[in-house]
Order: C-alpha cells, then structure tokens, then sequence
C-alpha cells in the first residue's frame, strides 16, 4: 500500500480537510509544526521519557492462559494498555500533543471528551505541563460521568457543559472546534481520537503507534514469530490504528476492528457505523458515517461511552475498503458478558470500550486451531466503568 | 447573466451596498420562510441566504444552531430548501437566492443532481461553509458548469491564502469580520479594515463582509468599506423571539411586520 495519508491529508478518498476558512491558517500552521517536530531529536526524547518514566511503558503483552484454555482455541495476548497512567491508551495521545503545544508556544489546550478520559488524560497533562486546560463535555455525559468530571477538576481543568444538539461526544466536539476558531492564537486543540481534520488522523496515528510497536516486538520476543490476528475495539479509532499500524504491511495479520452494536444493528441504537453507515463527511473529514438520506447525522449509542459516537477515523475507513482490515459489530450485552469473563479468568476488569474487543475474540477464538495466536489491545481498564455495570447488572 | 451579477451591478451604478440577510429555511415552517423572505425584500434585502439545517453546524454560534435544531425537529430537509427557492419565486419574490448548505447534505443528495435542481429552482449561489478550497473542485467545477456562482468565505486569519481564495470566487467574496462562529457581537476583528483592504485589492469581484453584524451602526460600518453587508444571526434571532406570534395565526401579520421593521431598521 502507497503511504497515507497524501500531502492533502487524504487516505485514498478518506480524510480530507472539510472545516470552515477560519480554521485553515490554524490547521496548516499545526501540521507544519508536527511535520517539524516528528523529525526532531530532542521532542521525541521528550515524549519518550514522558512515556517511559511518568506513564510506564512499555506496557506488558501477557498471555492469558487461563482465557485461551476457557475458550479452547487459539493462544490469545493482551496488550495491557489499561496499565498506561490514568487507565488507558489515551496518555499515549495527548502526551505527544501537549508537548508539541508547548513546543509550538501555546500555553493553553482544549479537549472534548465523552466519557472522560481523554479529559482526564489531557487534564493530566495539562498539569504535568504547566498548560491551562480547558474540557468540552456534553451536559448528558457529565451527569453519567461525575466522578470524571471531579477527576479533572482534581487535575486543575476547567469542565465546560455543552448544551448544543445531543448534548453528548460529537457535541463536544463540535463545541471545541467552535471555541477553537475565536482562540487560534494561544490556544492547541488536543484531539482525542484518530477523527477530524487533517492533520489530526495522522498525528494522533502516529502518537499511538506505539501500541503496535511494542506489541510487535514483544511477540515476537514470545513466540517468535508474529500474530495472525489482531483486534481492537473502534469508536472514533485510536487505540486500533495505534495497534493495526506496524502490522498493515505484514499481509499474514489479519486486522480486526469491533464497533459497538448497543442493542443490535436491527434497532436504531447501535454506534456500528462501518456495518451500518455510509460514506460521508462528518467533524472534518470524509469517512464512513451514521446518517439519514439527507445527509443528517444521526445520534449513536453504545453501552461504552467511548464507542458512542455516529462517525469513525479516516484511516479506518480506508483499510475497511481497501480490505485490509475488517469490522464487527459487539452488542451491549455481548461486551457485558465479555467483560465478566475477563474478570473471572485473569482477574483484568476490562474497559467497557475494550470489553468489545474481547467479546469479538470470544467469538474468534474457538474457531481458531491451538497454534493460532491473536493479540487484543486491552485499551482501557474498567475502574471507571464499575458503578455502570453495577446498575446494569443488578448489583453484585 | 446570474442574478448576483446583475444586482451587484445595479447597486454599484446606484452608489449603494447590498444588505444580504440570511434566515434558516423551516424555523418554524416553509411556507413561514417563504413569507419571511417577501418581508426581507420589502424591507429592503437585495439578496438573500437560504440556510440549509444542520444536524452539526460546525460555524455557528448558538443562534442558528437552535434554529438549525427547530428546522430539523420538523424533518426539513435539504430537498425542501431548494423547491423553497422555487417558491418564493412564485410569490413575487425578484431578488437573488444563495443556498447556504454545510458539505454533507449535498453530498449525500448527489453532487450532480444537486446542481441541477439548485439551477431548475432559480438559486444563483451557493455558500458551503466547511467546503475550503483545497476541497471543493469537484463542486466548483460543477457550480462553473451550470452558471452557479460558489462563493468562498475568507478570514482575517487568511493571510496570503486571500489571493489563492478570490482568484477563484464568483459572484463575490464573503470576508468573515471576525474569529469564531457567526452570532451576534459587540466587537470586530482588530486588523479588519486592513483585512477587507486586502481583499479588496485581490479581487475584482464585490466583497461583503459577514459574522456578528446586528445593528444599523454596525451596517453603516461597512458600507464605507464593502460592498454588501450579511446579517445572519440578528435575524434569526428576531425570528426566534417572534415565533409566539408567527405561530399563532391571529397575530401571524403582526410578527412578520416586527422582522419587516427591523430589517427596515438595519437598511436605513
């Protein structure tokens, strides 16, 4: 495959820089930091050493015996990204973002969130880094979300409702890049997933790269060779490209994304925008989308707050049509009862949002002879998600 | 010759400016827009913007994004925007229609057959506010086709993207006056005088300036500098504050005239 994305951000036809004139000036003058930046020795030892020493990596690949054996088919690891600090992947993200924000001169970022932990982990940040932080959060999912919205206040963050249309993630977003537009000069937008405008895919690609770096060299340091399958949970995409990126190229790794079904994709409470949705652009970029025949953006639900969203990244929608990766819907039940098998047989309560990618190994798994090995992002831990699965499942 | 041309060249040889308001078509319903719009020209609108709702109205403030969100409580689609051109025409209505629509929804109608029905429905321009130019070739080459003009947005943060935007405008260039979404200020950029003279000096075609303009002063501001003035969210906001009116069929006549005035107000 040709490298992607093109220089006008473009993943095949995917991607793209659909937002108003006002953005543009700040968009190209990010990219053009980040194109100087990447290349810079002592930025990347910056964003190293932050990963190393304050965030813990690398994180483990651990075999989970007891899992493979329970399901009776292939060798299944974990990439134990709910071991980051602050309990997921996300650090990964807005660690490079923030210093590349300081590196550029601004002294204040902006995040949207919709469960809170991209809040949470660009607060953190925030903090680490002496930058003041603001976080867009729908008034819907800070009602759902309390304890993180103290979280972030703990980390000196600032929370701001957002009252406009469904009051939840693309909402924030929306209202993000709004406040964005009138405050370009002193202010960085740390994007929290592989969506939006170029160059933002790309970036935030590269910044969770790192998953699939490691995990590639840790199996093959195990088993001495590499995984037939890889699989990750997607809602707007980090933490499956991040894991699916140093594997494109290895034809024999077969990529698996799973988006969350809610309550089945024959309902209209799904998030599954590949098997559901249809090409459209949506918060800045030309992707796969959940909409009306009019081209209205139709709202999304998922059981995990971090799969609840109607759009996906860009390059997620290239690999779904170029067919090197492929995408399963997991219903809020199926992620349930995956996540209670986790807990059972390795002890790991796993994110709701990661719970999907072991609901579709469940299914995976058993399929697969014994000497089959397949790797599952384990993106987020599932501390956050307690009281909500204690409602759902009717106390203990 | 498209109606945006032809307007532009009559008001130049009158010596005046284009006042262009802009209104969300559907809030509260079509045939209320269409009234709306035969009220704007009375008052005095040389042309007029027909927003298309949208379900994530990327450059606007508040405002339009509740009228956006009324619009869509009752399904109007960007269908119904377009024949609603067609309307207006049919009640009289002499001046020239811009469709303001975000990307999405003429994507999703076709691009091709959203031209045609744009042109069969009497529209001369087209605004598409997250369509910058690095993207919008397709539909400029399309819009070229037809005789539509597409009109560009350009921003004081624009700098020498200015020229490589009115280079290919038609029908005018719209000058965002100030950073941020639209919606109703007090305060304009710093640097916009230089900014419309920059313009100014990089096109032939008129320029209007747009966002945050709400008041007469305001209006007379710019008519010293540009050539046709764009009032969005004032409008819409008076529609909202008239809707109890509008709504009730016994003083309906009542909260037109009130829209009337006030648009009266900002022509002067």
């Amino acid at each position: 495959m040709n490298q992607v994305p093109d220089e006008n951000g473009r993943f095949g036809k995917f991607g793209g820089r659909y937002v108003p004139e006002t953005l543009m000036n700040a968009l190209l003058e990010l990219e053009e930091a980040y194109k100087h930046y990447s290349q810079d020795e002592s930025f990347k030892q910056e964003v190293h050493d932050l990963l190393h020493k304050y965030s813990g990596r690398p994180t483990p690949l651990y075999y989970a015996e007891r899992l493979s054996q329970h399901l009776g088919g292939a060798k299944i690891y974990l990439k134990r990204e709910d071991l980051n600090h602050t309990g997921a992947h996300k650090i990964n993200n807005t660690i490079g973002q923030a210093v590349l924000a300081k590196r550029m001169g601004k002294t204040k970022v902006i995040a949207e969130t919709g469960a809170g932990q991209h809040g949470v982990a660009s607060a953190t940040v925030a903090a680490l880094l002496g930058l003041e932080c603001k976080v867009f959060m729908g008034e819907e999912d800070m009602k759902r979300q309390q304890l993180n919205v103290f979280r972030m206040q703990l980390l000196g963050a600032e929370v701001v409702p957002v009252l406009s249309g469904t009051r939840t993630l693309k909402d924030a977003c929306n209202e993000t890049l709004r406040y964005w537009v009138s405050h370009v000069d002193d202010t960085f937008y740390i994007l929290g997933s592989a969506t939006g405008p170029h160059p933002y895919p790309m970036m935030v690609r590269d910044f969770q790269r790192i998953i699939g770096d490691e995990s590639r060299k840790q199996i093959v340091e195990a088993e001495e060779r590499l995984p037939d399958y890889v699989v990750a949970a997607v809602g707007g995409g980090s933490n499956a490209i991040g894991i699916f990126y140093p594997f494109i190229g290895d034809e024999s790794v077969r990529l698996v994304g799973v988006e969350a079904a809610g309550r089945g994709i024959d309902t209209e409470e799904h998030a599954a925008t590949m098997t559901m949705g249809s090409h459209g652009v949506f918060q800045g970029s030309m992707s796969y989308l959940l909409q009306d025949k009019y081209g209205q953006v139709q709202p999304a639900h998922s059981i995990s707050a971090g799969l609840d969203y109607p759009g996906i990244g860009p390059e997620h929608a290239y690999l779904k049509d170029s067919g090197r990766a492929n995408y399963f819907p997991i219903t809020d039940a199926e992620a349930l009862d995956a996540l209670q098998l986790l807990s059972r047989t390795e002890g790991i309560i796993p994110a709701l949002e990661s719970a999907h990618a072991i609901a579709q190994t469940i299914k995976l798994a058993p399929t697969l002879d014994k000497d089959k090995i397949v790797v599952v992002n384990l993106s987020g831990r599932g501390d956050k998600d307690v009281e909500a699965i204690m409602g759902y499942l009717g106390g203990a | 010759m498209n109606l945006i041309d032809a307007a532009f060249a009559k008001l130049k040889q009158e010596g005046k400016t284009a006042l262009i308001p802009f209104l969300t078509i559907g809030d509260p319903d079509i045939p209320t827009s269409i009234a709306i719009i035969q009220e704007l020209e009375q008052a005095g609108a040389d042309m007029v913007e027909l927003g298309v709702p949208y379900s994530d109205p990327l450059a606007d403030g508040p405002v339009i994004q509740r009228a956006s969100e009324r619009a869509l409580q009752n399904r109007i689609s960007i269908l119904d925007c377009i024949e609603t051109a067609a309307q207006a025409r049919e009640a009289g209505v002499k001046m020239p229609f811009i469709l303001f629509t975000y990307f999405n929804p003429a994507l999703q109608f076709g691009l091709e057959a959203f031209m045609n029905l744009v042109v069969e429905k009497g529209i001369s321009g087209l605004i598409i506010p997250d369509l910058p130019i690095e993207e919008d070739e397709e539909v400029r080459q399309l819009a070229e086709a037809k005789g539509v003009h597409l009109i560009p947005l350009v921003a004081p943060t624009s700098k020498d993207r200015v020229v490589r935007i009115s280079r290919k405008a038609r029908g005018f260039v719209y000058c965002v006056s100030s950073l941020g979404v639209t919606g109703v200020r007090a305060e304009f950029h710093s640097g916009i005088d230089d900014f419309l003279a920059t313009v100014r000096e990089a096109t032939e075609l008129p320029i209007a300036v747009g966002f945050g303009i709400s008041s007469r002063e305001q209006v007379e501001r710019f008519e010293k500098t540009s050539d046709g003035v764009i009032v969005g969210s004032a409008i819409v906001r008076k529609i909202e504050e008239t809707l109890p009116l509008l709504n009730d069929a016994a003083q309906r006549e009542a909260g037109l005239a009130q829209i009337r005035s006030f648009v009266a107000g900002l022509k002067g």
